[in-house]
């Protein structure tokens, strides 16, 4: 589905990513840890899309198709979901209108109908009820004024109601206490697919005791410096980071 | 992100849709004025005599006025000596007694404007006065509204059928020496439209006054007045559209509402007066004088206007409240892109105990755009209780372009309460990338965040025009969600 081969990346000047390679098939987990700075959230802007990062040297293909020459909207499209580590808030729209015009911006994309109002609402409300979030959010501006584990819920909602196919979530862990992550967790899990991956970046082990992944990679220093199964993650956990560091340094 | 930026522009830049120019024969003024252009204009009209001495009175005030120099706006001298003061079509002469005999380009421009004017094709039920140049072309639904009591016809008319109404009310609000521009207008006003709510009725349908600008180096000067007697209510809607031209064209039109005892006015604005071109080349400039008063208890004033339009926006939209426990409200979205300048906002002036007034202001400013809220918040010494809050917020696009405020607050009363909040913010990057991500287009992302920022005053307007107004800001509402 997703193929990084030899990725470099600079962001002002300064190398970030040197060299990624990564392959991932459908119905796959990967989880990507490493220290803060190593490049984790890079990756996940990269393949999103977003502004302000040269690409220096590499490849990335999803679905056959060269992802870096896609614009931001037309990788949603095709079924990429970027999880924010920090939702945005976009005052005086409504989470359902907006909710609505992605979904139908990404219908109307592969040249399906738009949902009818009303079975639209019903299946938004009911995936609500799995995240335990209460239906007056539908009416609320997107992201104001919620609550970190609020924003972190809504972000798996939009991610149940827009159904990609690679799912990267960027930090979903961070700020949430423990049944937040567990809610959260769960939502993730009820959206695993064989149709479907994801790629989880996290800084710590503790998500992945929620969603077991295939697979664990560390990304130190702008490279991917093991991979390994789930057992990795409990590996980290005990030792911490510095000995992989400080193995790719000698 | 210059991308984003680029999508900004093209969304607020597109091409405005209502520049053609009808080719119709008109009658109009040399330019010039004087004391003989007055009289010339009042005879045409066949004016009852106070009028014309009232329209003397004003001009020969106005002639001792100076030019009001500080609002935050820059032009050019006008030279009021090179503008013809009247313009109509010549086939409305001899006065078309109905639609029938009205000249088919005439209905065709409104028709153009997705104004029809044919009663039997209109489903949305509301009454039109068509305003065109110096003259009302024509005002649909009369006979329906006048079973219900309401008269609803181009000020002119009411000056021949009701001078009574109009000898009481005219003047009442904004008076013939109230400003420069309001002189001007009392002076030399061509046409606009009158409505009159007689006591406890509900005006069975919206009522709205459609005013285009046509003719070359003419002046557009229009009067509006409303009545709303005890028990009342109405909806009032006014649109505006004029043809592209690389000179400037003055539109300084006069609105007085007169509210009574338990009454109600709501008076919405789409005003879409051509801007200018990118360089700020030509465009209307509408210096305009509304004001509304709260004559008896519990009255209450809505305006909602929604300002795309002209190169100089100059209004101030106000409420005198005077009845106790009158309240007036003021919603306002303007938007300046390219050089378009706007200094707007309201007054609010607090008489009567326990009046209340809620002002709300979203300024949008992109290109070179200047984008100044002025507002007047006063207290008077036997307005206990008043109350007022106000918020002035301001979106930046891009950074040419400029977001001002001036709030004045001024109370004699210290039991008054009045609050106000502003903010000043930009459409950041990250709402752009996330409102993307999520598979929203760019255009439609930003028309997205616009609309947001603007609800509070959309969700004031009638629906028709809600529509509209979201329109003109580029934005599609897909379905009515939310």
């Amino acid at each position: 589905m997703l193929k990084i081969e030899n990725l470099h990346v600079r962001v002002e000047g300064k190398d970030i990513l040197k060299g990624i390679n990564l392959e991932i098939n459908a119905g796959e987990v990967h989880a990507i840890m490493g220290p803060n700075g190593s490049g984790k959230s890079t990756l996940s802007y990269i393949l999103a899309g977003r502004e302000g990062y040269e690409i220096t040297q590499g490849s990335i293909s999803f679905h056959g198709k060269d992802l870096l020459e896609m614009s931001v909207e037309e990788r949603a499209w095709a079924g990429v979901f970027l999880a924010f580590q920090y939702p945005v808030e976009v005052p005086g729209v409504s989470n359902i209108y907006m909710l609505k015009a992605a979904l139908n911006g990404i219908r109307k994309h592969k040249g399906e109908p738009e949902l009818d109002a009303m079975d639209f609402i019903a299946s938004v409300k009911s995936k609500m009820k799995d995240l335990d979030m209460d239906e007056k959010f539908l009416y609320r501006a997107v992201n104001e004024g919620f609550s970190g584990g609020e924003k972190k819920r809504n972000e798996i909602l939009q991610m149940s109601v827009l159904e990609p196919t690679l799912c990267v979530l960027d930090e979903t862990d961070s700020g949430l206490d423990i049944d937040a992550l567990k809610i959260v967790s769960d939502g993730i899990n009820r959206l695993r697919d064989p149709a479907r991956a994801f790629v989880l970046v996290t800084h710590y082990q503790r998500l992945l005791d929620y969603i077991k992944p295939d697979f664990v990679h560390v990304l130190a220093n702008g490279k991917i410096v093991k991979s390994g199964g789930a057992e990795l993650a409990l590996e980290l956990e005990d030792q911490g980071y510095s000995w992989l560091e400080d193995k790719k340094a000698s | 992100m210059s991308a984003s930026n680029e999508n900004i522009k093209d969304m607020i830049g597109q091409q405005y849709k209502d520049g053609f120019v009808t080719d119709v024969e008109s009658d109009s003024f040399a330019a010039g004025l004087n004391e003989d252009v007055i009289r010339a204009l009042s005879a045409i009209k066949k004016e009852p005599e106070f009028l014309l001495e009232w329209r003397l009175e004003a001009y020969r005030h106005w002639l001792t006025m100076e030019h009001p120099e500080w609002a935050f706006v820059e032009f050019p001298k006008i030279d009021f000596q090179e503008i013809s003061y009247y313009s109509a079509p010549k086939s409305m002469a001899d006065g078309p007694q109905s639609l029938d005999e009205v000249d088919p380009k005439l209905i065709d421009t409104y028709n153009k404007l997705g104004i029809p004017l044919e009663e039997q094709m209109r489903l949305a039920g509301v009454a039109v006065d068509a305003v065109f140049d110096s003259v009302s072309v024509a005002t649909t639904f009369k006979e329906k509204l006048y079973e219900a009591g309401v008269i609803f016809c181009s000020f002119s008319e009411a000056v021949k059928e009701h001078p009574e109404l109009i000898k009481q009310y005219l003047g009442t609000v904004v008076s013939q020496y109230d400003n420069f521009y309001a002189a001007l207008n009392a002076a030399v006003f061509s046409d606009g439209s009158f409505v009159y709510i007689p006591k406890g009725v509900r005006c069975p349908m919206e009522l709205s006054t459609y005013f285009r600008i046509n003719a070359a180096n003419t002046g557009q000067f229009e009067r509006t007045l409303i009545v709303a007697e005890e028990g009342s209510h109405v909806s009032y809607l006014e649109g505006c559209t004029a043809p592209m031209r690389d000179e400037n064209q003055l539109h300084a039109a006069v609105v007085e509402l007169v509210i009574l005892k338990d009454a109600e006015i709501k008076y919405s604005t789409v005003q879409n007066w051509y801007p200018g071109d990118e360089n700020g080349l030509g465009g209307i400039y509408n210096f305009v004088t509304k004001r509304a008063e709260c004559r008896g208890d519990n009255a209450k004033v809505s305006w909602t206007q929604v300002e795309t339009g002209s190169a100089i926006t100059w209004k101030y939209p106000s409420v005198i409240l005077r009845g106790d426990h009158s309240v007036g409200e003021f919603y306002s979205v303007a938007l300046t892109n390219n050089y378009q300048q706007a200094d707007t906002g309201t007054k609010m002036i607090h008489l009567g105990k326990n009046t209340s007034s809620t002002i709300i202001s979203k300024g949008i400013s992109a290109g070179h755009g200047q984008n100044t809220y002025r507002g007047l918040v006063k207290i008077g010494r036997k307005a206990e209780n008043a109350r007022n809050f106000t918020q002035c917020d301001s979106l930046l696009m891009g950074d040419q372009c400029g977001a001002h405020t001036f709030p004045y607050i001024e109370t004699k009363q210290p039991s008054a309460t009045i609050e106000h909040e502003a903010s000043t913010s930009k459409i950041s990057e990250d709402q752009l990338f996330y409102c993307m991500q999520r598979g929203i287009s760019a255009e439609d992302a930003v028309s997205m965040i616009v609309n947001g920022f603007c609800k509070e005053v959309f969700k004031e307007l009638p629906m028709e025009f809600a529509v509209e107004a979201q329109a003109l800001l580029g934005i599609s509402l897909e379905g009515s969600v939310g």
